[in-house]
């Protein structure tokens, strides 16, 4: 039934999909989350490239598992140093590797929307696996799947996002699909990290995270990055984690509260260990849900394809 | 009759300057105005005279843009003098003044009069000159603002880049106002701005952009008052695009400053909204900004607080533009847009009468450059004539005259346009 009303070539973010769109996604991702050793023959035979501009593991390696357990061989290009990427240079190399055979291209890549204008140039699916600041919609999917397994639903949900709004397209992306599926986001974070207009979005901003966490079903804590540090956005990982790190005394009374982390954690600064590896904690139950994911956004591509092929 | 007079017929003559708006006839002799009058066309010793037929056109003193990027020397892939003139003509536009930031920046006499010969030989319209405020618009040292103004420059500017220290800017003011040029600034305080692509708010947020913040500009705009109010030298705000910036402006003015600015047609007609996914031609600076924003730009523009319109025409090849967002230059063009825009989407509107339209893109220009004998039709001054037909219908489209397309208007119908552009007494585009 979701294959029938998934109609996109590509997937390249979540604001612009429907809440039924996203439902089918889950609901295809969830026999695949529930038997985490099937297998399946969406994409036997098929080649999947990988065009990865910034560094990545775990996205990376779940896409990958996700190709080899449909079937697809795969074929991974990472571009190095190629901060300076112009568009034209990645239609190129986009090209090439639709070239070399590949119908399915998973990218990542540090400019925000620089994917947008090449779907239509190009034959093969495209598969956003993070762009700049914009969307990473696969890893708000399986944020999603991992709160509404663990939690039941999502509507009516209330989720904190914690950390760096400003360059989060972890944010964005989980924003776009929590509010479409009608759960109340809230986003929390300095002043300088929480970017203008946020709220257009959907989204109620916080500077207070013990205030944010009151009643709260779910918090998503967002990487803090040193580098922020450098561009005076915060004024040292120990004032930040002070104020916006979880840590047991802060989890103190919320003992239902679901703990999600997009990985890597930087232990001690915005999450202590005790919290990451607590009970609470669904991070590498995250993990798994995101082969799942990646599984069913494969497979509904491949019945796109299998209805458009000539 | 002599060869070179040429008699503009049976249009409707509106010259803001003379407080006219009245069916007249226009007899050009040597690049001159030499006579304006009703029934003037059907005296018989002007019936040889070639002419121009006006039915159910506006009459008006030339258009003046006073923000043009023509690119040349440096940057001939975008736009040339040629190219960009060409560009002013089919828009209407009989003068444009050139910004110095080309490759080299006019940042010395020497320069200044390579440009305004080439201009001269190659150019359309009338090219007037802008030098450099600072050598090499490094914001270090000033240029020669004396021997810029001999060599015929009328203002001077470090466009497209700010003057970050003050006290530089307090000298460069002085000295050009003992010259007798007018200081155009660009107000962007770069340490605001940093990095940013879009107007800070929920469009930017959305797209996951890096974004400039409103008082990035008003910042600026603020400083040069006060440094206007020190010095009591003019000063002119370069495409101001935010309400604050406004609200400084009109209160400076209150308090009798020479402060004058410009807005371009993008600022007063777009926002941040109307971006369609990442397409650059969207992106200029400073950004589309909000719709309070745009709402507060056309009512300065109104009232008079904002002085004129001036198009910031930036034209850029598309391989500077088919880029992701963030890598994709800054900048559109206007020459060919700016008339067709301001009749349809202004003056049509009730936003502003026809007369201060012409007022704005003309006799304000002509005022504050110190240009005496253009702005007007006065009997005498330079027979720089834009004829509209504010009837004809058209289609924002290419091919333009302009070597480069960037414009975030293809595509829009309008209603007016230059039916000609007289410039010097030579027909410089006829539709």
């Amino acid at each position: 039934m979701a294959a029938i009303s998934w109609d996109r070539k590509d997937l390249l973010g979540l604001e612009t999909l429907s809440s039924g769109e996203i439902e089918g996604i889950l609901d295809a991702a969830a026999p695949f989350a529930d038997n985490p050793r099937s297998r399946g023959k969406a994409l036997s035979g098929r080649l999947v490239a990988f065009f990865f501009s910034e560094p990545s593991t775990r996205t990376r390696s779940s896409f990958e598992a996700a190709a080899k357990r449909l079937g697809a061989d795969v074929l991974g290009l990472s571009a190095a140093g190629s901060s300076a990427a112009k568009g034209e240079t990645l239609l190129d190399s986009l090209r090439n590797l639709e070239a070399v055979g590949a119908e399915y291209l998973v990218v990542r890549q540090e400019l925000s929307g620089a994917l947008e204008p090449l779907a239509s140039k190009l034959k093969a699916s495209l598969l956003n696996a993070g762009d700049g600041c914009h969307e990473h919609p696969t890893q708000a999917l399986l944020d999603v799947l991992t709160l509404r397994r663990k939690k039941g639903r999502i509507k009516g949900l209330r989720v904190v996002i914690v950390g760096d709004i400003l360059h989060s397209r972890v944010a964005r992306s989980n924003i776009h699909a929590l509010t479409a599926l009608g759960a109340r986001v809230t986003v929390c974070g300095p002043s300088a990290l929480i970017p203008a207009g946020i709220e257009r979005l959907g989204a109620r901003v916080s500077h207070d995270l013990n205030a944010a966490l009151a009643g709260a079903d779910a918090v998503n804590v967002l990487r803090q990055q040193l580098e922020r540090q450098n561009r005076n956005l915060i004024a040292s990982l120990p004032d930040y984690a002070g104020r916006y790190g979880l840590s047991p005394e802060r989890l103190a009374g919320h003992k239902d509260l679901l703990i999600l982390h997009p990985g890597p954690v930087n232990r001690g600064v915005e999450l202590d260990s005790a919290c990451a590896d607590g009970p609470q904690s669904a991070i590498l139950e995250q993990v798994a849900n995101g082969v799942a994911v990646r599984m069913a956004v494969f497979s509904l591509l491949a019945s796109w394809r299998a209805r458009h092929a000539r | 009759m002599p060869a070179n007079s040429l008699l503009i017929a049976g249009g409707t003559v509106i010259d803001p300057e003379q407080r006219l708006e009245a069916a007249r006839d226009v007899l050009i002799k040597d690049g001159r105005i030499e006579d304006m009058a009703a029934g003037l066309a059907k005296k018989e010793r002007l019936s040889g005279v070639a002419r121009i037929e006006a039915a159910g056109c506006w009459v008006t003193p030339g258009l003046i843009d006073m923000h043009v990027h023509l690119r040349e020397p440096g940057g001939e892939a975008d736009e040339t003098i040629a190219s960009g003139t060409r560009a002013a003509a089919r828009g209407g536009v009989a003068s444009v003044l050139a910004m110095p930031n080309t490759e080299p920046p006019i940042d010395s006499p020497a320069l200044a009069r390579l440009l305004a010969a080439k201009a001269r030989e190659a150019g359309a319209v009338n090219v007037l000159v802008a030098g450099a405020l600072t050598l090499g618009q490094k914001g270090e040292r000033l240029t020669e603002a004396a021997r810029l103004k001999e060599a015929g420059a009328v203002a001077l500017s470090d466009d497209g880049r700010p003057v970050m220290d003050s006290g530089l800017m307090r000298r460069a003011m002085e000295y050009a106002r003992d010259a007798g040029l007018l200081v155009i600034d660009h107000c962007e305080d770069a340490s605001l701005s940093q990095g940013g692509c879009l107007h800070e708010g929920a469009a930017a947020t959305a797209k996951g952009l890096r974004a400039i913040p409103w008082a990035s500009e008003t910042v600026m705009v603020l400083r040069d008052i006060a440094l206007c109010e020190l010095t009591q030298a003019p000063i002119h705000l370069a495409h101001l695009s935010c309400a604050q910036s406004v609200a400084a402006l009109r209160s400076a003015k209150k308090r009798g400053l020479p402060v004058s600015a410009e807005a371009t047609p993008h600022h007063l007609l777009l926002c941040e909204d109307d971006m369609p996914g990442y397409d650059a031609d969207f992106k200029m600076n400073p950004p589309l900004r909000g719709k309070a924003d745009r709402q507060a730009l056309l009512e300065a523009l109104a009232d008079g607080t904002i002085d004129a319109i001036a198009t910031d025409h930036a034209p850029h090849r598309p391989q500077r533009k088919e880029l992701p967002l963030e890598l994709a230059a800054f900048g559109v063009i206007g020459l060919e847009t700016a008339l067709g825009l301001a009749l349809t989407r202004l003056a049509a509107k009730g936003a502003l009468s026809r007369r201060k339209l012409i007022e704005r893109m003309s006799c304000a220009p002509a005022r504050l450059l110190g240009l005496k004998s253009k702005g007007s039709l006065r009997r005498g001054a330079d027979a720089d004539v834009t004829v509209i037909d504010p009837a004809a219908s058209w289609t924002v489209k290419p091919p333009f005259e302009s070597l480069s397309r960037n414009t975030p208007f293809a595509g829009l119908r309008l209603k007016g346009r230059a039916r000609a552009t007289i410039v010097g007494g030579r027909v410089a585009y006829a539709l």
